[in-house]
């Protein structure tokens, strides 16, 4: 619990509504999306604005207690899970649009802002934000930034880091800095705004953000190609790149996936095939219609058994079916599900799956493949039981392997779910040790008590995967 | 860097009785499956109030886990918080690991049903006559709406509210009194006797669920309810032995009373040889379709009880997928066709997952435009007797609702439940603009164009 002095400070600023540290609330403020991870706060505060923010953080400061800001705790990589006690700070009081301005196509949010909700506002107005996280009905534009999410689109629009081109942060210290701007251009010092962008709570607070709109392509057009030859769909995807065309959606899955979604949903898909694409462009619709036909060529000529185009909207949402239930169907397999993100360079989509599903076999866990292939960006995804020790180990030694796979060749070991806890013992083999050490210094410099977001992003030692059998 | 202080469960010397009793009860394989992802929170109507993660599904569930883990106690606010859940299950569609949010809420409050020390001794022996003395029993069901009916007959009504006597209720109950529709003595047996042929070819025989409060307060729509389905090519046979569905009792912690019930009905409607069990009511609907649920544990009636929960539809669901439709006109509207919204009943659209069939009916009918009112699949507060319960979130939840509902420049406001016919009513009374709240099934019959 937090000492007396502290705790009367932040009910004099917040009041009772605003500051709480009863069991109930501790314990929902415990644990986010990560499986097997669960850690009490000692409270929970809900600012309102930037100014309380900054006081919060004097007094956290001042006490020397750690803190650790959130939207909706749906990160899958123990990002928000308060590991070393302290006060989490939900910020979804600061929901707020600020601003659309229609002139520079920028909006001005707070971070408790939900995603969604942000999206079919810029939407209404004949605008369009790219970043579409799976998570987004729920997940905040504020979480978004602190993990760089990505998503769907991620190929041709790129991820939230592409978006964001002004902030405001709270430090360590309570200090309120500004980062860029309503600016395509800007090259004023070094890029703070992109530093914090994916910088997972852990070297400052964000408490507003301004972000890049698009506008909307006119038309889009779907379709779905199916492979019994694995390397066939691998080719395909780096042949529709090769020729120029950038989709807006490329996704893939693996045989294990294509199984469990068709017992699941019902949908006729033959169980024989190695892999499935699902291809999505969008833009001028004569555009549209050419990259259709032209990656459609491509498929043929690699092979596909089957390639089906969507002749409407309907049709559309039924070949997306099969990509859109991948998460729902694997998560009802079995008790717990754990979702990794392992990415390497598209080329080496087709090698990768391959090298999965051997560790998977060598270790014997049930490991369903499924993902962005356009951008490398591969889930595969553990089907398991948090209750069985034995098994959960193999889970994780599994994942080692394929973290150290997917670094041989070329890749990472996250593409968009963060570092967090989960991963933190792994990162120091995709940056090295000379690496960690700037990171670390960064992380002095914003932060030199170690108060945002403790025990994130640095372990201790190196390769060791860090869970509790309890959560 | 520190080592991270990974919090384990300390283990409490002593469990309380009522930690014990939840650890027993809650079914730990559904705890383990809430992978906390969180996308149930946008579907949860008190979490959208309250804006607090406790107030959501993840939270409550994270809550119950936590005490059969031995992390905390179970305290007055966890029973508090257990109370405040509506039960609408909007929760469940909305979740890709399939957690049976639902049953774990019944379980959760089953064992707090037996050790709470919040009711007063009479809350508890009104609960207990309710529960077991009259629910269950169809001719006391009647007897009562027999004194409701004299109650509001007889000029006792306008006497306590000409007196004031109502002002000694709270303000949420005087309200429901107002707008409690006329009750009967006679169901819809007393009225229209057991079997109804089909008009023209038989499509098949159905037995109709005529439910304990609904026969007694909406005796009409069961009456409507029979015709429709007799005009749409279906023979009706409404089988005596049936009783209370038993959603009162597993909504409120007493799990045995609802399988007693469920035997009796599943007997009821085995031997009246129907093909379907066709309900008016949302809410008994959804308990009906869980029979298999409630009696999985028991061998002698596992198989019966999945055959029923299987044969359970919708009246609308029916009309739509087997019936021929009839004709529906609306003979009233002028020039301007005469505009209809509708508010989902959670348990129809979340347990029984019918949602686009009384849509499909209300677009049919002639003369009527129908538009859909925003966020019709949140809950209006009704949600069993939580309006009664807990009045102040309740009151937020139909005050948002009605906001919605006078956007719609709607001239009725159409619902397949009971409770949510009275909360919509009950906000037609606080915040509306004079507007006419039906059942779908009273809606469509008068407007039901005989085939000649």
């Amino acid at each position: 619990m937090l000492n007396e002095e502290a705790k009367a400070a932040l009910t004099a600023l917040l009041g009772n509504e605003g500051y709480r540290d009863d069991k109930e609330t501790r314990v929902t403020h415990s644990y986010d999306g990560t499986p097997m991870l669960q850690a009490l706060p000692d409270a929970v505060v809900y600012p309102s604005d930037t100014q309380q923010v900054s006081e919060i953080m004097k007094v956290l400061n001042a006490h020397r207690i750690p803190l650790v800001s959130r939207g909706s705790g749906t990160n899958l990589c123990g990002g928000t899970v308060p590991v070393e006690g302290g006060v989490v700070m939900v910020m979804h009081r600061m929901n707020r649009i600020l601003e659309v301005d229609l002139e520079n196509l920028t909006a001005t949010v707070q971070p408790g802002l939900i995603t969604k909700q942000f999206i079919s506002h810029v939407e209404s107005l004949g605008l369009f934000y790219p970043p579409d996280p799976s998570s987004m009905a729920i997940s905040t534009i504020g979480g978004n930034i602190a993990e760089c999410s990505g998503g769907l689109r991620g190929l041709k629009y790129g991820t939230t880091k592409d978006y964001v081109i002004g902030l405001e942060a709270v430090l360590a210290s309570g200090e309120i800095i500004r980062t860029g701007g309503k600016l395509m251009k800007d090259v004023a010092g070094y890029d703070l705004t992109k530093l914090l962008v994916g910088s997972e709570g852990t070297l400052a607070i964000i408490t507003e953000a301004t972000l890049k709109l698009i506008p909307p392509p006119k038309a889009k057009k779907t379709m779905l190609a199916m492979y019994s030859d694995l390397y066939g769909a691998a080719r395909t995807v780096s042949k529709i790149i090769e020729s120029r065309i950038i989709p807006a959606t490329l996704e893939f899955l693996d045989n294990p996936t294509i199984r469990v979604v068709d017992d699941f949903a019902k949908l006729g898909l033959p169980l024989d095939m190695a892999a499935i694409l699902l291809i999505e462009q969008d833009g001028e619709p004569e555009l549209v219609e050419r990259d259709i036909a032209r990656i459609e060529e491509i498929c043929r000529s690699e092979q596909a058994d089957r390639v089906e185009v969507a002749e409407d909207a309907a049709q559309a949402l039924k070949l997306l079916t099969a990509r859109r239930s991948a998460f729902t169907a694997l998560a009802r397999l079995r008790p717990t599900t754990i979702l990794e993100d392992a990415t390497v360079p598209r080329s080496k989509i087709a090698d990768m799956v391959l090298e999965i599903n051997r560790i998977a076999a060598k270790h014997n866990v049930n490991i369903c493949t499924f993902g962005h292939a356009g951008d490398g960006n591969l889930h595969p995804t553990a089907t398991t039981d948090a209750r069985d020790a034995e098994e959960i180990h193999r889970v994780e030694e599994a994942f080692a392997e394929i973290f150290e796979a997917a670094i041989a060749l070329g890749g990472t070991i996250t593409g968009e779910h963060g570092v967090g806890i989960v991963k933190a013992p792994y990162l120091e083999w995709k940056v090295g040790a000379a690496g960690i050490a700037l990171m670390q210094g960064i992380k002095a410099t914003f932060d030199p008590h170690h108060l945002l977001n403790p025990g994130k992003l640095f372990a201790k030692s190196a390769r060791r995967r860090v869970v509790i059998d309890r959560g | 860097m520190a080592e991270p202080k990974l919090q384990t469960a300390e283990p409490l010397t002593r469990l309380n009785p009522l930690a014990q009793k939840l650890k027993l009860r809650l079914d730990e394989d559904q705890l383990t499956n809430c992978m906390r992802c969180g996308f149930c929170l946008p579907a949860c109507p008190t979490f959208r109030v309250r804006g607090i993660e406790a107030e959501s599904p993840r939270g409550r569930i994270a809550l119950m886990k936590a005490v059969a883990d031995g992390v905390m106690d179970p305290d007055e606010a966890f029973e508090a918080q257990m109370n405040h859940c509506l039960g609408c299950r909007a929760c469940e569609p909305a979740c890709p690991a399939d957690v049976k949010y639902g049953q774990l809420i019944e379980q959760a409050r089953d064992a707090i049903e037996d050790h709470t020390t919040s009711h007063r001794w009479w809350v508890k022996g009104l609960r207990r006559t309710m529960l077991r003395g009259v629910f269950p029993k169809q001719k006391r069901m009647q007897m009562l709406g027999r004194a409701i009916a004299l109650y509001q007959r007889t000029g006792l009504q306008r006497l306590a509210r000409g007196s004031g006597m109502l002002k000694l209720f709270p303000a949420h109950l005087a309200d429901m009194e107002a707008i409690l529709p006329p009750a009967s003595g006679q169901g819809v047996i007393e009225r229209i006797g057991v079997r109804h042929p089909a008009k023209g070819e038989r499509i098949a025989t159905v037995g109709l669920f005529r439910g304990c409060i609904m026969d007694v307060m909406f005796t009409e729509t069961n009456v409507n309810t029979v015709e429709l389905l007799t005009e749409a090519g279906f023979e009706v046979v409404i089988p005596e032995a049936q009783n209370c569905c038993g959603a009162l009792h597993a909504h409120s912690g007493e799990a045995d009373d609802a399988r007693r019930l469920a035997r009796s009905n599943i007997a009821a409607f085995r031997a009246a040889g129907v093909e379907h069990i066709v309900t008016n009511a949302g809410g008994c609907g959804a308990t009906l379709v869980d029979y298999d649920h409630l009696l999985h544990a028991d061998e002698e009636w596992r198989e019966e009880a999945r055959w029923f929960a299987e044969h359970v539809i919708d009246i609308s669901e029916l009309l739509v997928r087997r019936g021929r439709l009839p004709h529906f006109c609306d003979t009233a509207a002028g020039s301007e066709p005469t505009c209809i919204t509708y508010q989902d009943s959670c348990h129809l659209r979340n347990v029984m997952r019918t949602s686009d069939a009384p849509r499909r009916l209300m677009r049919s009918v002639e003369g009527t435009a129908y538009v859909e009112l925003p966020e019709a699949d949140r809950c209006c507060g009704s949600a069993g007797i939580y309006n009664i319960t807990q009045p102040e979130m309740a009151g937020q939840l139909l005050e948002d609702k009605m906001g919605l509902v006078n956007g719609t420049g709607a001239s009725y406001v159409l619902t397949s439940n009971p409770g949510c016919l009275l909360q919509m009513k009950l906000g037609e009374h606080r915040h509306g603009e004079g507007r006419q709240v039906e059942h779908i099934v009273d809606f469509l019959h008068k407007r039901l164009v005989p085939r000649t």
